[in-house]
C-alpha cells in the first residue's frame, strides 16, 4: 500500500512539473510593468530644465491627466516618438511632463528647439536617480497618471500609434 | 574527558560570534539586486548604465539612513520582486525555503529505516 | 555543395539508426540473443556518418562557407581560426550535432567494450540508446539543421559573440557534453537492465566505468566554465548560481551519488532500485537542463537562440522519456530487501547520496521556482546566490565530516576505534581555524564551522593516506584525491569568500584615488586596433603603501564590429596568495570611467583544488587494480 502511495505522489509531481513547463513556454516573458501600474505616485521633487526651481508632486494639477515622458537627446527612439508627443500636446485633458534623462542641458534645449517642444513642463534628471521613482528601465518611457495621481499605464520604448490611440481614449472618457 | 573539555573550550573560543561583516552594506545590497536589463548579472557586477543609476540611488538612500529592508521594499515596489535575488519569506515562497530541508529530513528517515530493520 | 553533402550524411545516420533499432528489436522479439555482424557493421556506418557530418560542419566553419545558415549566423572571415572551430559548437545547431556525436560514440564504445555481458542486456541497451539518438536526430533535422542553406550566399557572416571567444570556452562545451550526454549510456543501460532482468552486480560493474568517465568530464567541464566566467565575464566571481550553471550542476550531483552507490551494488548487491533510479534521472536531468536553457523560459547569461517550438519538441521528448522509464521501472518489481549496520561503508555511501539529493533538490527547486511562481501566481521572482548560500552552507558541515570518515570505514561492519584520532583532528582543526580567525580576520559563525569541517576533512584524509602508505595495504588513491581535493576546494572558497575585497569607483585619466590602504592611479588611455576588434586600454598603477608594492594593471574595453558588441576585459595579476582583478567600463556622456578593483585571495588554489577533485575520477579510470 505504502509503495503505491509513493508511486502516485511521484507520478503526480512529475506530471505537475511538466505541465508547468509546458505552460511556461507560452507565458510572455518580457518585462512587466504591472508592479507599478495602479499605484499612487510617490512624492517626488525634480529640477526644472531651465531654472533652478523644483517641481513637486503637489504641483500636479487635479483636473488633468498627466503623461510623464522620459527622454534624452542622445536617444534615437525618442526622435521617433517625438511627432506623437507633438500630437498629444494638442489635447486639452492632458498635461505633458518631460523629464530629460542623463543628458547635457545644452543638447537637451537644442533638441527641443530643433524638433519643437511638446512639453508643458520640462524637468531634468541629470544622473537618472529621480526617474527610479517611476520604475524606469531606460529611455524613452512614458507614464500616464490620472486625475487622482494614480499610475494608469506605463509604456516602455517609443510610443506607437496604437499607444497614442489608447491614451486618447483614456483621457477623453466620460 | 580532559580532551572533551579542551575541545569545548577551543570551540567556544573560536566561535565567538562576530557581527562585523567584512563586506560593506553597500556591496551587500548591490550583490542582492538584479540588473534587470542585463543577462543574469547583479548590480554589483554590471557595467550597464542602469546599474550605475541604481548604485547612486542605493548610496543616497544609505546616506539618508534607510536600512537594507527599506531599500529593498522601495525598489521592489518600483520594479517588482524580480529585482531582489534573495526571495522574500512569504506564503508563496515558503515552499522554496522549506522543501530542501523536507527532502533532507525524509532522506535521513529513509536511511534510518534501513538501520532499524535489523533489530526486529 | 556542403549543405547537400551534410544533409546526405545526416539522412544516412538516421537510416542506420533506424536499422539498428529495427534489427535489435527483431532479434529481441525472436529471442535471438546475440549481437550479429550486421549490427556491428551498422554501428560502424552510423558512427562514421555522424562523425563525418561533424567534420563537414567544421570545414564549413573553417573555410567560412556562408551558404550554411549556421556558419553565416555564427562566424566571420576575420575571426581567428581557433575561434572559427569553436564556432561549430558555439551555437544551437552545431552543439546539438556535437551532442548526437557523443551519444553515438558512447553507444558504439559501449557495444564494443561491453561484449562480455549478457547479450539480451546489450541488445536492449543498444535499442534504447538508438531510440534516443533517433529522437535527437529528428529534432536536429526538423528544427535545427546545421546544414540549412541560404540563398543568395552572403559575402560575410555575422560573427560569434565575442564573450564566447575564449580558450576556456572552446573546450568547455565538449567536456561538459562528454559528461552529461555521456550519461545517456547508463540511462539506456538501466532500461536494458530492467528489461532484460540482469543481476544487480553485473549491471553495476558494466556501468561503473561509464559513470566515472562522465563524472570526470562533467567536473572538468564545470571547472572550465567557471574559469571562463572568472576571466571573461569580468565580474570577478566564478560561480553565479545562474540557471545554466545550475543545469550543469544538477546532473553532476546525480553522477556523484551514482559513482558512490554503484560501489555498494557491485560489492554487496544492495540498492539495485536506487542505482537504477539514479542512472535514469542523471540523463533525465541533463535533458531537463537542456530544455530549460534552450527553450528560453529562464533568464540567463548564456543565450542560445530561443524558439518556443524547439522548447516544445524537447519537452515532448523529455515527457516521453520520463513516462516510459517511469512505467517500465514501476512495472518491474525487484525485491531489494536489505539492512545496513549504522557503522559501515554502506551507511557512509548512503549518507553521501543523502546529501547529494539534498543539494540536487535545493538547486532544482531554486532554478525552477521562478517558473512556477510566474505560471501559478503571475509574479516574477529571482532566486539568486543569497538563497543558495543560505540554504546550502549549513549542510556542508556534516557533509564534510561524513566525507572525512567514510573512506576509512570497512564494508559490512566495523567497531569504531577512531574516536581518539577523531577528537585530536577536530581539536587541531579548531585550533587552525582559531589561528586564522585571530591573526587575520573575523568571519561569521557558519564560516567558522565550515572551515573547521573542511580542515577536518583535509587532515583526516592526509592522516589516512600516510598511515595506509606505511602499512602498504590496499588504498583507494582516487577517492583520497577527490576527497582531499574537495576539502581544499571548500576551504579556499570560504577563505576567498571572507577575505575578498572589492572597490567600485569612478575615475578619470590622471586621477589618483584611495582604496582602503591602497591607491590607484589612472595613468593613460590608449586605443589600439587588433585583429578583429578595437581595444580601449586603460593603464593603471596600484600602490600599496603598507606592503610597498606597485603593480600595473591594464584592463580593456573591446569594441567588436561583427557583431557590434562591447566586452570588458579584466586585467588580472595572479600569484600564489591572491589575484588582483581590475575591470573598467565607460560611463556614457562623461570623461569618468567606472572601475571595479578586487583582491581575491587563493584563486589559483581554488582552481587547483577543483582539478584535484576531478582528477580522482580520471585516476580511477586509468589505474585499475
Amino acid at each position: 500500500m505504502k509503495i503505491s502511495f509513493l508511486k502516485i505522489i511521484s507520478a503526480f509531481l512529475i506530471l505537475f512539473t511538466i505541465l508547468i513547463f509546458f505552460l511556461a513556454l507560452f507565458v510572455d516573458k518580457r518585462y512587466s510593468t504591472e508592479t507599478i501600474v495602479g499605484k499612487q505616485i510617490d512624492n517626488f521633487e525634480i529640477k526644472f530644465l531651465l531654472s533652478n526651481r523644483t517641481f513637486k508632486k503637489n504641483d500636479l494639477s487635479k483636473d488633468q491627466y498627466h503623461l510623464i515622458n522620459i527622454w534624452a537627446s542622445w536617444c534615437l527612439p525618442c526622435k521617433k516618438e517625438h511627432p506623437t508627443l507633438m500630437n498629444l500636446k494638442k489635447e486639452k485633458n492632458l498635461s505633458l511632463i518631460g523629464i530629460n534623462f542623463k543628458d547635457k542641458k545644452l543638447n537637451a534645449s537644442g533638441f527641443l528647439k530643433e524638433l519643437g517642444n511638446p512639453y508643458d513642463i520640462s524637468l531634468i534628471d541629470k544622473n537618472g536617480t529621480s526617474s527610479i521613482m517611476f520604475g524606469v528601465y531606460g529611455v524613452p518611457e512614458s507614464i500616464l497618471i490620472d486625475k487622482k495621481h494614480n499610475i494608469v499605464l506605463k509604456f516602455i520604448g517609443p510610443l506607437s500609434t496604437k499607444d497614442y490611440k489608447t491614451i486618447l481614449k483614456l483621457i477623453n472618457e466620460k | 574527558m580532559k580532551n572533551n573539555f579542551l575541545i569545548i573550550l577551543i570551540c567556544l573560543f573560536s566561535f565567538e560570534l562576530s557581527a562585523n561583516e567584512n563586506i560593506s552594506l553597500e556591496t551587500k545590497i548591490f550583490k542582492n539586486l538584479r540588473c534587470i536589463i542585463c543577462q543574469g548579472q547583479s548590480i554589483a557586477e554590471s557595467n550597464s548604465d542602469f546599474a550605475q543609476t541604481i548604485k547612486i540611488v542605493v548610496r543616497d538612500k544609505i546616506g539618508q539612513g534607510e536600512n537594507e529592508k527599506e531599500i529593498y521594499e522601495f525598489l521592489s515596489e518600483k520594479y517588482g520582486e524580480w529585482i531582489i535575488y534573495r526571495p522574500k519569506f512569504n506564503f508563496v515562497n515558503s515552499f522554496l525555503w522549506f522543501s530542501p530541508y523536507i527532502v533532507l529530513l525524509l532522506g535521513g528517515l529513509l536511511i534510518f529505516k534501513y538501520f532499524r530493520k535489523r533489530k526486529q | 555543395m556542403l549543405s547537400s553533402a551534410g544533409n546526405i550524411l545526416l539522412t544516412g545516420s538516421i537510416l542506420f539508426t533506424f536499422l539498428i533499432i529495427y534489427l535489435s528489436f527483431q532479434n529481441l522479439r525472436e529471442k535471438n540473443f546475440k549481437i550479429g555482424k550486421d549490427l556491428v557493421y551498422l554501428s560502424v556506418f552510423q558512427i562514421t556518418f555522424i562523425i563525418a557530418s561533424f567534420i563537414l560542419l567544421t570545414f564549413g566553419f573553417v573555410f567560412s562557407d556562408f551558404s550554411l545558415l549556421a556558419v553565416y549566423q555564427n562566424s566571420h572571415t576575420s575571426k581567428p581560426i581557433f575561434y572559427k572551430i569553436a564556432g561549430v559548437w558555439g551555437n544551437h545547431e552545431g552543439s546539438l550535432l556535437l551532442w548526437i556525436n557523443i551519444m553515438v560514440i558512447f553507444s558504439y564504445l559501449f557495444l564494443v567494450f561491453n561484449n562480455k555481458s549478457n547479450k539480451s542486456y546489450s541488445l536492449y541497451t543498444l535499442l534504447v540508446q538508438n531510440i534516443l539518438i533517433l529522437g535527437f536526430l529528428i529534432f536536429l533535422i526538423s528544427s535545427s539543421n546545421p546544414f540549412f542553406k541560404i540563398l543568395p550566399v552572403p559575402l560575410e557572416g555575422l560573427g560569434l559573440n565575442p564573450i564566447l571567444q575564449d580558450p576556456a570556452l572552446v573546450i568547455h562545451p565538449p567536456l561538459l557534453y562528454l559528461g552529461f550526454v555521456g550519461s545517456s549510456i547508463y540511462f539506456s543501460a538501466a532500461m536494458g537492465a530492467i528489461l532484460s532482468n540482469i543481476e544487480g552486480k553485473n549491471f553495476a560493474s558494466s556501468i561503473k566505468t561509464w559513470v566515472l568517465i562522465s563524472w570526470s568530464f562533467q567536473s572538468l567541464g564545470i571547472i572550465f566554465g567557471s574559469i571562463w566566467a572568472y576571466y571573461e565575464l569580468g565580474w570577478g566571481g566564478f560561480w553565479f548560481w545562474d540557471p545554466v550553471e545550475n543545469a550543469s550542476l544538477i546532473p553532476w550531483f546525480c553522477m556523484t551519488a551514482l559513482a558512490h552507490s554503484v560501489l555498494v551494488l557491485e560489492k554487496r548487491n544492495y540498492l539495485y532500485n536506487w542505482v537504477l533510479i539514479l542512472s535514469l534521472i542523471t540523463f533525465i536531468s541533463s535533458v531537463t537542463g537542456t530544455f530549460l536553457v534552450r527553450s528560453g523560459i529562464l533568464n540567463s547569461v548564456h543565450t542560445f537562440a530561443n524558439d518556443p517550438s524547439r522548447g516544445l519538441y524537447i519537452l515532448i521528448f523529455l515527457s516521453l522519456m520520463i513516462g516510459f522509464s517511469f512505467v517500465i521501472f514501476i512495472k518491474r518489481r525487484i525485491s531489494d530487501k536489505f539492512y545496513v549496520e549504522p557503522l559501515s561503508k554502506e551507511t557512509f555511501i548512503l549518507s553521501n547520496n543523502w546529501f547529494m539529493m539534498f543539494y540536487l533538490a535545493t538547486v532544482f527547486i531554486g532554478t525552477v521556482y521562478p517558473i512556477f511562481t510566474q505560471v501559478l501566481y503571475d509574479t516574477k521572482i529571482s532566486v539568486g546566490p543569497p538563497f543558495y548560500n543560505a540554504v546550502i552552507a549549513p549542510v556542508i558541515i556534516p557533509f564534510l565530516i561524513f566525507m572525512a570518515l567514510g573512506p576509512k570505514i570497512n564494508w559490512i561492519k566495523q567497531k569504531y576505534d577512531g574516536l581518539k584520532s577523531f577528537i585530536l583532528i577536530l581539536i587541531l582543526s579548531c585550533f587552525i581555524n582559531f589561528l586564522i580567525f585571530f591573526f587575520f580576520k573575523s568571519y561569521n559563525f557558519i564560516s567558522n564551522l565550515i572551515i573547521i569541517s573542511s580542515l577536518f576533512l583535509i587532515i583526516h584524509s592526509a592522516k589516512d593516506f600516510i598511515l595506509k602508505a606505511k602499512t602498504k595495504l590496499h588504498f583507494n588513491f582516487s577517492s583520497f584525491l577527490s576527497h582531499i581535493g574537495f576539502g581544499f576546494l571548500i576551504f579556499f572558497i570560504i577563505l576567498n569568500h571572507n577575505f575578498s575585497k572589492e572597490f567600485d569607483l569612478n575615475i578619470k585619466v590622471g586621477e589618483t584615488k584611495k582604496m582602503g590602504n591602497m591607491e590607484i592611479k589612472f595613468n593613460n588611455l590608449k586605443i589600439e586596433e587588433r585583429e578583429n576588434y578595437n581595444a580601449v586600454i586603460g593603464y593603471f598603477n596600484i600602490f600599496d603603501s603598507e606592503k610597498k608594492y606597485q603593480k600595473r594593471l591594464n584592463p580593456e574595453i573591446r569594441v567588436y564590429e561583427n557583431p557590434q558588441t562591447l566586452t570588458f576585459e579584466s586585467s588580472i595579476i595572479t600569484n600564489l596568495k591572491q589575484d588582483l582583478y581590475l575591470t573598467m567600463s565607460n560611463l556614457d556622456g562623461s570623461e569618468f570611467y567606472n572601475i571595479k578593483f578586487q583582491i581575491k585571495p587563493f584563486m589559483l588554489w581554488i582552481w587547483f583544488a577543483a582539478l584535484l577533485t576531478a582528477s580522482g575520477g580520471l585516476v580511477r579510470i586509468f589505474i585499475k587494480k
